[in-house]
Protein backbone atom coordinates (compact mmCIF):
# COMPACT_ATOMS: atom_id res chain seq x y z
CA UNK A 1 0.00 0.00 0.00
CA UNK A 2 1.53 3.90 -0.28
CA UNK A 3 -0.05 6.44 -0.40
CA UNK A 4 0.30 10.18 -2.05
CA UNK A 5 1.84 13.27 0.11
CA UNK A 6 0.98 16.64 -0.86
CA UNK A 7 3.90 17.14 -2.86
CA UNK A 8 2.40 13.97 -5.36
CA UNK A 9 5.77 11.24 -4.28
CA UNK A 10 5.36 7.97 -2.30
CA UNK A 11 5.77 8.99 0.88
CA UNK A 12 7.20 5.58 2.53
CA UNK A 13 6.86 7.28 6.12
CA UNK A 14 3.42 7.72 5.68
CA UNK A 15 2.52 3.95 4.72
CA UNK A 16 4.40 2.87 7.48
CA UNK A 17 2.79 5.24 10.27
CA UNK A 18 -1.05 4.14 9.27
CA UNK A 19 -0.64 0.76 9.84
CA UNK A 20 -2.40 0.56 12.69
CA UNK A 21 -1.16 -0.26 16.19
CA UNK A 22 -2.65 -3.36 16.60
CA UNK A 23 -0.09 -5.00 14.50
CA UNK A 24 2.60 -3.50 15.89
CA UNK A 25 5.49 -6.25 16.47
CA UNK A 26 5.55 -7.03 20.33
CA UNK A 27 9.25 -6.50 21.48
CA UNK A 28 10.57 -7.40 25.00
CA UNK A 29 13.72 -6.91 27.42
CA UNK A 30 15.25 -9.81 28.26
CA UNK A 31 18.39 -10.30 30.95
CA UNK A 32 19.53 -13.75 28.88
CA UNK A 33 22.64 -16.09 30.06
CA UNK A 34 25.46 -16.65 27.52
CA UNK A 35 24.84 -20.46 27.31
CA UNK A 36 27.45 -20.92 24.55
CA UNK A 37 30.29 -19.41 23.44
CA UNK A 38 32.50 -19.61 19.75
CA UNK A 39 35.85 -17.91 18.68
CA UNK A 40 35.34 -18.69 15.30
CA UNK A 41 37.95 -16.83 14.43
CA UNK A 42 40.66 -14.11 16.72
CA UNK A 43 38.30 -11.77 16.60
CA UNK A 44 34.86 -13.57 15.11
CA UNK A 45 32.98 -14.19 18.10
CA UNK A 46 29.27 -15.85 18.18
CA UNK A 47 27.34 -16.05 21.40
CA UNK A 48 24.08 -18.27 22.00
CA UNK A 49 22.25 -16.63 24.57
CA UNK A 50 18.70 -17.83 26.35
CA UNK A 51 16.41 -15.08 25.53
CA UNK A 52 12.62 -16.99 25.13
CA UNK A 53 10.41 -14.24 24.56
CA UNK A 54 12.61 -12.88 21.77
CA UNK A 55 13.40 -16.63 20.42
CA UNK A 56 9.83 -17.33 20.41
CA UNK A 57 8.86 -14.12 18.48
CA UNK A 58 11.66 -13.28 15.84
CA UNK A 59 11.66 -13.30 12.60
CA UNK A 60 14.42 -13.82 10.30
CA UNK A 61 16.30 -10.02 9.22
CA UNK A 62 15.01 -8.38 12.91
CA UNK A 63 17.74 -7.64 15.16
CA UNK A 64 18.61 -7.13 18.89
CA UNK A 65 20.14 -4.19 20.96
CA UNK A 66 22.68 -5.97 23.34
CA UNK A 67 24.11 -4.45 26.35
CA UNK A 68 26.86 -6.61 27.96
CA UNK A 69 26.81 -4.72 31.72
CA UNK A 70 25.30 -1.65 33.89
CA UNK A 71 28.86 -0.08 32.73
CA UNK A 72 28.39 3.43 31.36
CA UNK A 73 31.35 3.27 28.56
CA UNK A 74 30.11 2.16 26.19
CA UNK A 75 27.13 3.67 26.52
CA UNK A 76 24.81 2.16 24.21
CA UNK A 77 23.73 -0.61 23.41
CA UNK A 78 24.95 -2.29 19.71
CA UNK A 79 22.41 -4.09 16.89
CA UNK A 80 22.90 -7.34 15.87
CA UNK A 81 21.28 -9.02 13.55
CA UNK A 82 19.35 -12.39 14.89
CA UNK A 83 21.98 -15.04 13.40
CA UNK A 84 20.06 -17.94 14.90
CA UNK A 85 16.87 -18.19 16.75
CA UNK A 86 16.08 -22.21 17.86
CA UNK A 87 12.92 -23.69 19.53
CA UNK A 88 14.19 -24.20 23.11
CA UNK A 89 14.30 -20.15 23.64
CA UNK A 90 17.53 -19.91 22.38
CA UNK A 91 19.38 -17.00 20.06
CA UNK A 92 22.80 -16.63 18.33
CA UNK A 93 24.33 -13.12 17.53
CA UNK A 94 27.41 -13.13 15.49
CA UNK A 95 30.12 -10.70 15.43
CA UNK A 96 33.49 -9.13 14.80
CA UNK A 97 35.02 -7.85 17.50
CA UNK A 98 35.76 -3.50 16.37
CA UNK A 99 35.35 -1.43 19.40
CA UNK A 100 34.70 -1.00 23.19
CA UNK A 101 31.16 -2.56 23.04
CA UNK A 102 31.98 -5.96 21.07
CA UNK A 103 35.14 -6.49 22.98
CA UNK A 104 33.01 -6.27 26.12
CA UNK A 105 30.29 -8.67 24.60
CA UNK A 106 33.37 -11.41 23.34
CA UNK A 107 34.55 -11.18 26.65
CA UNK A 108 31.29 -12.29 28.54
CA UNK A 109 31.45 -15.86 30.10
CA UNK A 110 28.85 -18.48 30.51
CA UNK A 111 26.14 -17.55 32.33
CA UNK A 112 26.93 -13.93 31.94
CA UNK A 113 23.44 -12.40 31.43
CA UNK A 114 23.62 -9.79 28.60
CA UNK A 115 20.86 -7.50 28.36
CA UNK A 116 18.86 -7.80 25.35
CA UNK A 117 15.70 -5.84 23.62
CA UNK A 118 14.27 -7.00 20.67
CA UNK A 119 13.14 -8.42 18.17
CA UNK A 120 13.29 -5.05 16.79
CA UNK A 121 12.70 -3.96 12.67
CA UNK A 122 11.52 -5.69 9.49
CA UNK A 123 12.75 -8.69 8.94
CA UNK A 124 12.60 -10.35 5.11
CA UNK A 125 9.58 -11.03 3.22
CA UNK A 126 9.54 -14.52 2.14
CA UNK A 127 5.83 -14.37 0.47
CA UNK A 128 7.61 -14.69 -2.81
CA UNK A 129 7.46 -17.99 -3.78
CA UNK A 130 9.59 -20.02 -5.78
CA UNK A 131 13.53 -20.27 -6.13
CA UNK A 132 15.46 -17.35 -4.44
CA UNK A 133 19.29 -16.85 -3.71
CA UNK A 134 20.91 -15.80 -0.32
CA UNK A 135 24.01 -13.99 -1.13
CA UNK A 136 25.83 -12.52 2.10
CA UNK A 137 29.22 -10.81 2.70
CA UNK A 138 31.05 -11.24 5.75
CA UNK A 139 29.47 -10.29 8.76
CA UNK A 140 26.55 -10.31 6.50
CA UNK A 141 25.73 -13.91 6.59
CA UNK A 142 24.97 -13.69 9.93
CA UNK A 143 20.66 -12.83 9.27
CA UNK A 144 20.83 -15.23 6.15
CA UNK A 145 21.12 -17.99 8.35
CA UNK A 146 18.33 -17.67 10.06
CA UNK A 147 16.69 -16.76 7.09
CA UNK A 148 17.69 -20.01 5.45
CA UNK A 149 16.47 -22.05 8.61
CA UNK A 150 12.92 -20.70 8.27
CA UNK A 151 13.31 -21.04 4.80
CA UNK A 152 14.04 -25.34 4.92
CA UNK A 153 11.46 -25.53 7.11
CA UNK A 154 9.12 -24.31 4.97
CA UNK A 155 10.47 -27.06 2.55
CA UNK A 156 12.05 -23.93 0.48
CA UNK A 157 15.50 -25.09 0.33
CA UNK A 158 13.91 -28.23 -2.07
CA UNK A 159 16.07 -27.74 -5.73
CA UNK A 160 17.13 -24.21 -4.47
CA UNK A 161 19.96 -22.62 -6.02
CA UNK A 162 23.17 -22.63 -3.88
CA UNK A 163 23.35 -19.80 -1.44
CA UNK A 164 26.14 -17.29 -2.16
CA UNK A 165 28.82 -16.76 0.87
CA UNK A 166 32.24 -14.83 0.51
CA UNK A 167 34.59 -13.40 2.75
CA UNK A 168 38.21 -11.59 2.43
CA UNK A 169 39.59 -15.05 3.31
CA UNK A 170 38.64 -18.77 4.22
CA UNK A 171 38.47 -18.45 8.30
CA UNK A 172 34.99 -18.28 9.37
CA UNK A 173 33.30 -18.88 6.61
CA UNK A 174 34.14 -22.50 5.96
CA UNK A 175 32.10 -23.10 8.96
CA UNK A 176 29.56 -21.11 8.36
CA UNK A 177 29.48 -22.69 4.74
CA UNK A 178 28.84 -26.22 6.66
CA UNK A 179 26.11 -25.47 8.61
CA UNK A 180 24.10 -23.78 5.85
CA UNK A 181 25.28 -27.27 4.04
CA UNK A 182 23.57 -29.15 6.88
CA UNK A 183 20.36 -27.04 6.44
CA UNK A 184 20.02 -28.70 3.04
CA UNK A 185 21.12 -25.73 0.48
CA UNK A 186 23.95 -26.14 -1.66
CA UNK A 187 26.77 -23.69 -0.88
CA UNK A 188 29.26 -21.44 -2.95
CA UNK A 189 32.15 -19.50 -1.60
CA UNK A 190 34.13 -16.73 -2.71
CA UNK A 191 36.97 -15.09 -1.21
CA UNK A 192 39.01 -12.13 -1.84
CA UNK A 193 42.33 -14.35 -1.46
CA UNK A 194 41.49 -17.38 -3.09
CA UNK A 195 41.87 -19.15 0.08
CA UNK A 196 38.69 -21.40 -0.74
CA UNK A 197 35.93 -21.72 -3.44
CA UNK A 198 36.06 -18.72 -5.97
CA UNK A 199 38.90 -16.02 -6.20
CA UNK A 200 36.96 -12.79 -6.42
CA UNK A 201 33.91 -10.67 -5.26
CA UNK A 202 30.92 -13.14 -4.03
CA UNK A 203 28.75 -11.00 -6.18
CA UNK A 204 30.66 -12.40 -9.75
CA UNK A 205 28.56 -16.10 -8.62
CA UNK A 206 25.37 -14.38 -9.04
CA UNK A 207 25.17 -13.79 -12.51
CA UNK A 208 24.90 -17.58 -13.52
CA UNK A 209 22.23 -17.78 -10.42
CA UNK A 210 20.14 -14.50 -11.08
CA UNK A 211 18.22 -15.99 -14.27
CA UNK A 212 16.74 -18.80 -12.34
CA UNK A 213 15.52 -17.00 -9.11
CA UNK A 214 12.34 -14.94 -8.16
CA UNK A 215 13.82 -13.21 -5.28
CA UNK A 216 17.43 -12.32 -3.86
CA UNK A 217 18.10 -11.89 -0.62
CA UNK A 218 21.51 -9.90 0.07
CA UNK A 219 23.49 -8.83 3.24
CA UNK A 220 26.91 -7.26 3.60
CA UNK A 221 28.94 -4.44 3.31
CA UNK A 222 27.22 -1.55 1.11
CA UNK A 223 29.36 -1.47 -1.98
CA UNK A 224 28.63 -5.21 -2.32
CA UNK A 225 24.69 -4.27 -1.63
CA UNK A 226 25.09 -2.14 -4.34
CA UNK A 227 26.49 -4.25 -6.78
CA UNK A 228 23.50 -6.87 -6.14
CA UNK A 229 20.79 -4.21 -6.22
CA UNK A 230 21.98 -3.42 -9.55
CA UNK A 231 22.25 -6.84 -11.00
CA UNK A 232 18.72 -7.25 -9.73
CA UNK A 233 17.33 -4.21 -11.26
CA UNK A 234 19.04 -4.89 -14.32
CA UNK A 235 17.44 -8.53 -14.62
CA UNK A 236 14.10 -7.21 -13.26
CA UNK A 237 14.55 -9.51 -10.28
CA UNK A 238 13.21 -8.22 -6.61
CA UNK A 239 15.80 -8.04 -4.19
CA UNK A 240 15.81 -7.30 -0.31
CA UNK A 241 18.93 -5.98 1.31
CA UNK A 242 19.01 -5.56 5.01
CA UNK A 243 20.48 -2.41 5.63
CA UNK A 244 23.37 -1.81 8.63
CA UNK A 245 24.23 1.93 10.70
CA UNK A 246 25.17 3.25 13.75
CA UNK A 247 22.40 2.85 16.62
CA UNK A 248 21.50 4.65 19.72
CA UNK A 249 18.30 3.22 20.37
CA UNK A 250 17.26 0.80 18.51
CA UNK A 251 13.25 1.77 18.34
CA UNK A 252 12.84 4.86 16.29
CA UNK A 253 13.01 7.22 19.01
CA UNK A 254 16.57 8.63 18.26
CA UNK A 255 15.91 9.37 14.54
CA UNK A 256 19.96 8.56 14.40
CA UNK A 257 20.08 5.41 12.20
CA UNK A 258 18.68 7.29 8.68
CA UNK A 259 19.84 6.38 5.23
CA UNK A 260 18.93 8.06 2.29
CA UNK A 261 15.88 6.79 0.54
CA UNK A 262 15.70 6.58 -2.91
CA UNK A 263 13.07 9.90 -3.91
CA UNK A 264 14.18 11.73 -1.35
CA UNK A 265 14.21 12.02 2.33
CA UNK A 266 15.23 9.41 4.92
CA UNK A 267 14.23 6.07 6.14
CA UNK A 268 14.81 5.05 9.59
CA UNK A 269 17.29 1.78 9.82
CA UNK A 270 15.70 0.26 12.80
CA UNK A 271 12.02 0.76 11.90
CA UNK A 272 11.59 0.97 7.91
CA UNK A 273 14.38 -1.27 8.03
CA UNK A 274 16.70 -2.89 8.66
CA UNK A 275 15.76 -4.93 5.87
CA UNK A 276 14.22 -3.23 2.94
CA UNK A 277 13.52 -3.58 -0.44
CA UNK A 278 16.64 -2.68 -2.67
CA UNK A 279 14.41 -0.01 -4.73
CA UNK A 280 13.65 1.84 -1.59
CA UNK A 281 17.05 2.91 -0.99
CA UNK A 282 19.52 5.73 -3.08
CA UNK A 283 22.55 4.07 -3.36
CA UNK A 284 25.69 6.31 -2.95
CA UNK A 285 28.45 5.60 -5.06
CA UNK B 1 0.25 2.52 51.53
CA UNK B 2 2.93 0.04 53.07
CA UNK B 3 1.17 -3.29 53.15
CA UNK B 4 3.66 -4.11 56.11
CA UNK B 5 3.51 -1.29 58.18
CA UNK B 6 0.12 0.33 57.03
CA UNK B 7 1.49 3.63 56.76
CA UNK B 8 0.91 5.38 53.68
CA UNK B 9 3.00 6.06 50.61
CA UNK B 10 5.25 8.25 50.32
CA UNK B 11 3.92 11.59 47.71
CA UNK B 12 5.82 11.53 45.13
CA UNK B 13 3.20 14.53 43.71
CA UNK B 14 4.71 18.23 42.36
CA UNK B 15 3.46 20.75 40.49
CA UNK B 16 4.62 22.42 37.90
CA UNK B 17 2.68 25.93 37.80
CA UNK B 18 -0.84 25.17 37.18
CA UNK B 19 0.74 21.27 36.22
CA UNK B 20 -0.19 18.51 38.84
CA UNK B 21 2.44 15.40 38.10
CA UNK B 22 1.78 12.41 40.32
CA UNK B 23 6.01 12.32 40.07
CA UNK B 24 8.86 14.46 39.41
CA UNK B 25 10.38 12.05 36.44
CA UNK B 26 8.96 12.89 33.09
CA UNK B 27 10.89 11.95 29.49
CA UNK B 28 12.88 14.20 28.00
CA UNK B 29 12.27 15.50 24.19
CA UNK B 30 14.00 13.36 21.45
CA UNK B 31 14.81 10.92 23.55
CA UNK B 32 11.14 9.13 23.68
CA UNK B 33 9.84 9.54 19.93
CA UNK B 34 5.58 10.01 20.80
CA UNK B 35 5.45 7.59 23.70
CA UNK B 36 4.20 4.35 21.16
CA UNK B 37 7.97 3.47 20.68
CA UNK B 38 8.53 2.80 24.24
CA UNK B 39 4.89 0.82 24.78
CA UNK B 40 6.08 -2.23 24.51
CA UNK B 41 8.78 -1.96 26.89
CA UNK B 42 7.92 0.60 29.62
CA UNK B 43 4.42 1.40 31.64
CA UNK B 44 3.42 4.73 30.22
CA UNK B 45 0.78 5.20 33.23
CA UNK B 46 3.98 5.54 35.80
CA UNK B 47 5.57 8.60 34.50
CA UNK B 48 4.91 11.68 35.42
CA UNK B 49 5.13 13.05 32.16
CA UNK B 50 5.95 12.18 28.73
CA UNK B 51 7.54 15.42 26.87
CA UNK B 52 7.72 14.20 22.62
CA UNK B 53 9.84 15.18 20.10
CA UNK B 54 9.96 18.66 19.13
CA UNK B 55 7.36 19.68 16.43
CA UNK B 56 7.94 22.62 14.04
CA UNK B 57 5.37 24.10 11.94
CA UNK B 58 6.72 21.82 8.92
CA UNK B 59 7.51 18.71 8.54
CA UNK B 60 11.95 18.38 9.09
CA UNK B 61 13.81 15.82 7.41
CA UNK B 62 17.03 16.02 9.92
CA UNK B 63 20.30 16.10 9.19
CA UNK B 64 22.13 13.76 6.49
CA UNK B 65 23.58 10.96 8.40
CA UNK B 66 25.95 10.31 10.57
CA UNK B 67 24.23 12.19 13.21
CA UNK B 68 24.97 10.38 15.71
CA UNK B 69 28.57 8.82 17.65
CA UNK B 70 29.06 7.49 20.93
CA UNK B 71 31.58 9.46 23.40
CA UNK B 72 32.81 8.31 26.09
CA UNK B 73 29.85 7.78 29.06
CA UNK B 74 28.07 9.91 26.39
CA UNK B 75 26.91 10.54 22.78
CA UNK B 76 26.50 13.62 20.06
CA UNK B 77 23.76 13.77 18.29
CA UNK B 78 23.11 16.25 15.16
CA UNK B 79 19.78 14.57 14.65
CA UNK B 80 18.39 18.05 13.40
CA UNK B 81 15.17 18.69 14.49
CA UNK B 82 13.93 16.08 12.28
CA UNK B 83 9.96 15.60 12.96
CA UNK B 84 6.44 14.61 11.01
CA UNK B 85 4.86 18.66 11.62
CA UNK B 86 2.15 19.83 13.82
CA UNK B 87 -0.47 18.49 11.57
CA UNK B 88 0.55 14.61 11.61
CA UNK B 89 1.68 15.46 14.95
CA UNK B 90 -2.31 16.05 16.07
CA UNK B 91 -3.34 13.79 13.21
CA UNK B 92 -1.20 10.70 13.75
CA UNK B 93 0.48 10.48 17.34
CA UNK B 94 -2.05 12.63 19.35
CA UNK B 95 -4.72 9.93 19.11
CA UNK B 96 -2.21 7.43 20.70
CA UNK B 97 -1.11 9.85 23.47
CA UNK B 98 -4.58 10.59 24.40
CA UNK B 99 -5.18 7.22 25.44
CA UNK B 100 -2.76 7.72 28.33
CA UNK B 101 -3.44 8.63 31.75
CA UNK B 102 0.03 10.41 31.81
CA UNK B 103 0.12 14.03 30.92
CA UNK B 104 1.24 14.96 27.47
CA UNK B 105 3.94 17.90 27.30
CA UNK B 106 4.97 19.04 23.41
CA UNK B 107 8.06 20.35 22.82
CA UNK B 108 7.74 23.05 20.13
CA UNK B 109 10.72 24.53 18.01
CA UNK B 110 11.01 27.37 15.25
CA UNK B 111 13.37 29.39 13.18
CA UNK B 112 11.36 32.40 13.68
CA UNK B 113 9.38 34.28 16.58
CA UNK B 114 6.94 33.52 14.29
CA UNK B 115 6.65 30.14 14.03
CA UNK B 116 6.98 29.76 17.64
CA UNK B 117 3.85 32.10 18.34
CA UNK B 118 1.95 30.16 15.20
CA UNK B 119 2.80 26.74 16.27
CA UNK B 120 1.57 27.23 20.06
CA UNK B 121 -1.79 29.05 18.30
CA UNK B 122 -2.38 25.56 16.60
CA UNK B 123 -1.84 23.37 19.25
CA UNK B 124 -4.84 25.63 21.23
CA UNK B 125 -7.26 23.51 18.79
CA UNK B 126 -5.52 19.92 19.82
CA UNK B 127 -6.93 18.24 22.62
CA UNK B 128 -5.18 16.18 24.94
CA UNK B 129 -2.22 18.47 25.61
CA UNK B 130 -1.16 19.07 29.64
CA UNK B 131 1.41 22.08 28.26
CA UNK B 132 4.09 23.14 25.94
CA UNK B 133 7.71 22.85 25.96
CA UNK B 134 9.84 25.55 24.25
CA UNK B 135 13.37 24.77 23.05
CA UNK B 136 14.66 27.77 22.52
CA UNK B 137 18.32 26.12 21.61
CA UNK B 138 17.41 26.57 18.21
CA UNK B 139 19.33 28.93 15.14
CA UNK B 140 17.04 32.08 14.60
CA UNK B 141 17.64 32.39 11.09
CA UNK B 142 16.84 36.13 10.87
CA UNK B 143 19.89 37.34 13.10
CA UNK B 144 22.37 34.83 11.54
CA UNK B 145 21.44 31.70 13.17
CA UNK B 146 22.23 32.48 16.65
CA UNK B 147 20.67 30.42 18.98
CA UNK B 148 17.02 31.94 20.86
CA UNK B 149 18.49 31.01 24.31
CA UNK B 150 21.89 32.06 23.88
CA UNK B 151 21.28 36.13 24.26
CA UNK B 152 18.44 37.42 26.98
CA UNK B 153 16.22 39.64 24.48
CA UNK B 154 15.80 36.68 21.86
CA UNK B 155 14.83 34.20 24.83
CA UNK B 156 12.39 37.05 25.97
CA UNK B 157 10.64 37.67 22.46
CA UNK B 158 10.06 33.77 22.21
CA UNK B 159 8.76 33.59 25.70
CA UNK B 160 6.40 36.64 24.91
CA UNK B 161 5.23 35.14 22.14
CA UNK B 162 4.42 31.87 23.23
CA UNK B 163 2.87 33.22 26.19
CA UNK B 164 0.40 35.79 24.19
CA UNK B 165 -0.42 32.60 21.91
CA UNK B 166 -1.68 29.89 24.20
CA UNK B 167 -3.53 29.43 27.88
CA UNK B 168 -1.22 26.26 28.62
CA UNK B 169 1.45 25.90 30.72
CA UNK B 170 4.87 27.22 29.36
CA UNK B 171 7.80 25.67 30.31
CA UNK B 172 10.64 26.90 28.49
CA UNK B 173 13.92 24.82 28.14
CA UNK B 174 17.22 26.68 28.21
CA UNK B 175 20.22 26.14 26.45
CA UNK B 176 23.30 25.41 29.01
CA UNK B 177 25.66 26.99 25.87
CA UNK B 178 25.54 30.99 27.62
CA UNK B 179 27.87 32.48 30.23
CA UNK B 180 25.17 33.40 32.69
CA UNK B 181 22.20 30.71 32.91
CA UNK B 182 20.72 32.99 35.95
CA UNK B 183 20.65 35.35 33.28
CA UNK B 184 18.54 33.67 31.08
CA UNK B 185 16.66 32.44 33.53
CA UNK B 186 15.53 35.63 34.66
CA UNK B 187 14.73 36.74 31.34
CA UNK B 188 11.95 34.05 30.84
CA UNK B 189 10.28 34.01 33.96
CA UNK B 190 9.88 38.29 33.76
CA UNK B 191 8.47 36.97 30.08
CA UNK B 192 6.15 34.76 31.36
CA UNK B 193 7.20 31.38 31.82
CA UNK B 194 5.37 28.81 34.12
CA UNK B 195 8.67 27.32 34.41
CA UNK B 196 12.11 26.28 33.07
CA UNK B 197 13.53 23.22 31.96
CA UNK B 198 17.48 22.85 31.94
CA UNK B 199 19.86 21.44 30.50
CA UNK B 200 19.56 21.59 26.94
CA UNK B 201 22.79 19.34 25.11
CA UNK B 202 26.31 21.28 24.82
CA UNK B 203 27.58 21.27 21.61
CA UNK B 204 30.68 19.55 21.02
CA UNK B 205 32.45 17.34 17.71
CA UNK B 206 34.47 14.35 17.40
CA UNK B 207 36.86 13.53 14.47
CA UNK B 208 37.68 10.00 12.79
CA UNK B 209 41.72 10.44 12.37
CA UNK B 210 41.43 7.61 9.73
CA UNK B 211 39.77 9.88 7.62
CA UNK B 212 40.83 13.12 8.89
CA UNK B 213 37.14 14.16 9.05
CA UNK B 214 34.62 15.39 11.90
CA UNK B 215 32.83 12.16 12.66
CA UNK B 216 29.11 14.14 12.19
CA UNK B 217 28.20 15.36 9.04
CA UNK B 218 26.69 18.70 10.60
CA UNK B 219 30.95 19.06 12.43
CA UNK B 220 28.85 20.22 15.67
CA UNK B 221 26.30 18.07 17.83
CA UNK B 222 24.55 17.99 21.14
CA UNK B 223 26.49 16.50 24.15
CA UNK B 224 24.13 13.99 26.31
CA UNK B 225 24.45 11.53 28.52
CA UNK B 226 26.34 10.50 31.92
CA UNK B 227 28.84 12.92 31.09
CA UNK B 228 26.94 16.48 31.01
CA UNK B 229 25.84 15.92 34.62
CA UNK B 230 27.90 17.64 36.37
CA UNK B 231 27.37 20.70 33.96
CA UNK B 232 23.78 20.22 34.24
CA UNK B 233 23.53 20.03 37.71
CA UNK B 234 25.80 23.00 38.25
CA UNK B 235 23.33 25.29 36.18
CA UNK B 236 20.29 23.76 37.61
CA UNK B 237 21.32 25.17 40.56
CA UNK B 238 22.08 28.51 39.71
CA UNK B 239 18.99 28.74 37.86
CA UNK B 240 16.99 27.46 40.51
CA UNK B 241 18.24 30.38 42.95
CA UNK B 242 17.93 33.01 40.17
CA UNK B 243 14.06 32.43 39.86
CA UNK B 244 11.08 31.64 41.89
CA UNK B 245 9.59 29.78 39.09
CA UNK B 246 9.83 25.71 39.16
CA UNK B 247 12.97 24.67 37.53
CA UNK B 248 13.28 21.41 35.84
CA UNK B 249 16.21 19.69 35.59
CA UNK B 250 17.67 17.68 32.78
CA UNK B 251 21.67 16.05 31.84
CA UNK B 252 22.79 12.72 32.14
CA UNK B 253 20.04 11.52 34.68
CA UNK B 254 20.08 7.62 34.21
CA UNK B 255 19.46 6.37 38.03
CA UNK B 256 17.98 7.59 41.23
CA UNK B 257 20.78 8.89 42.84
CA UNK B 258 20.99 11.08 39.90
CA UNK B 259 17.67 12.18 40.09
CA UNK B 260 17.96 12.97 43.79
CA UNK B 261 20.99 15.07 42.99
CA UNK B 262 18.66 17.53 40.39
CA UNK B 263 15.97 17.84 43.20
CA UNK B 264 18.23 18.34 45.90
CA UNK B 265 19.96 21.42 43.82
CA UNK B 266 16.56 22.90 43.38
CA UNK B 267 14.74 21.23 40.60
CA UNK B 268 11.39 20.62 41.40
CA UNK B 269 11.18 17.51 38.18
CA UNK B 270 13.54 16.20 36.31
CA UNK B 271 13.65 14.70 32.79
CA UNK B 272 14.97 11.36 31.96
CA UNK B 273 16.70 11.98 28.02
CA UNK B 274 19.62 9.63 26.41
CA UNK B 275 19.29 6.82 29.96
CA UNK B 276 16.16 6.11 27.52
CA UNK B 277 17.91 4.76 24.70
CA UNK B 278 20.35 1.82 26.66
CA UNK B 279 18.00 1.05 29.58
CA UNK B 280 14.45 2.07 28.49
CA UNK B 281 13.20 1.10 31.84
CA UNK B 282 15.09 4.02 33.34
CA UNK B 283 12.35 6.25 34.17
CA UNK B 284 10.34 3.66 35.93
CA UNK B 285 12.87 2.74 38.12
CA UNK B 286 13.78 6.32 39.06
CA UNK B 287 10.27 6.55 39.61
CA UNK B 288 9.93 3.46 42.18
CA UNK B 289 13.63 4.21 43.53
CA UNK B 290 12.65 7.88 44.70
CA UNK B 291 9.26 6.00 46.74
CA UNK B 292 12.07 3.83 48.43
CA UNK B 293 14.41 6.80 48.84
CA UNK B 294 11.40 8.63 50.83
CA UNK B 295 10.72 5.57 52.75
CA UNK B 296 14.23 4.99 54.21
CA UNK B 297 14.46 8.90 55.10
CA UNK B 298 11.45 8.60 56.64
CA UNK B 299 9.93 11.61 54.42
CA UNK B 300 6.20 11.66 53.35
CA UNK B 301 6.58 13.84 50.24
CA UNK B 302 9.10 14.82 48.11
CA UNK B 303 8.23 18.31 48.30
CA UNK B 304 10.57 17.75 51.32
CA UNK B 305 13.72 17.33 49.24
CA UNK B 306 12.81 20.03 46.38
CA UNK B 307 16.12 22.75 47.10
CA UNK B 308 17.43 20.71 50.31
CA UNK B 309 20.79 21.15 49.45
CA UNK B 310 22.50 22.79 52.34
CA UNK B 311 25.71 24.76 51.38
CA UNK B 312 26.59 26.50 55.03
Amino acid sequence: MSIRSRTGRVDIKATYYLIPPVFSMPEFQEKSPVRGREQLTPDVCRLTLHAPKIAEHARPGQFVMARAGATLDPLLRRPFSIHKATGDGLISILFKVVGKGTRLLAAAAESVEIDLIGPLGRGFDTTVAGPHCLIGGGMGIAPLYFLAERLMRAGRQASNPPVLLGAQTQAELLLLAEEFTELGYPVLTATDDGTIGHHGFVTELLDDILPEVQQVYVCGPMPMMRTVALKCRAAGTPCQVSLETHMACGLGACLGCTYPASGGGYLHVCKDGPVCSAEEVTWTL
Amino acid sequence: MDPLTGAASPDLRVDIGPLRLRNPVMTASGTFGYGEEFASLVNLNRLGAIIVKGISLEPRRGNPPPKIIETACGMLNAIGLENVGVDRFITEKLPFLRRLETPVIVNILGDSIEEYSRLADKLNYARGIAALEVNISCPNVKKGGVAFGTVPEMATAVTRSVRQATGLPVIIKLSPNVTDIALIARAVEEAGADAISLINTLLGMAVDIRTRRPRLANIFGGLSGPAIKPVALRMVWQAARAVSIPVVGIGGITTVEDALEFLMAGATAVQVGTANFFRPTATEEIVAGLEEFLRQEDLSSVRQLIGSLKTE
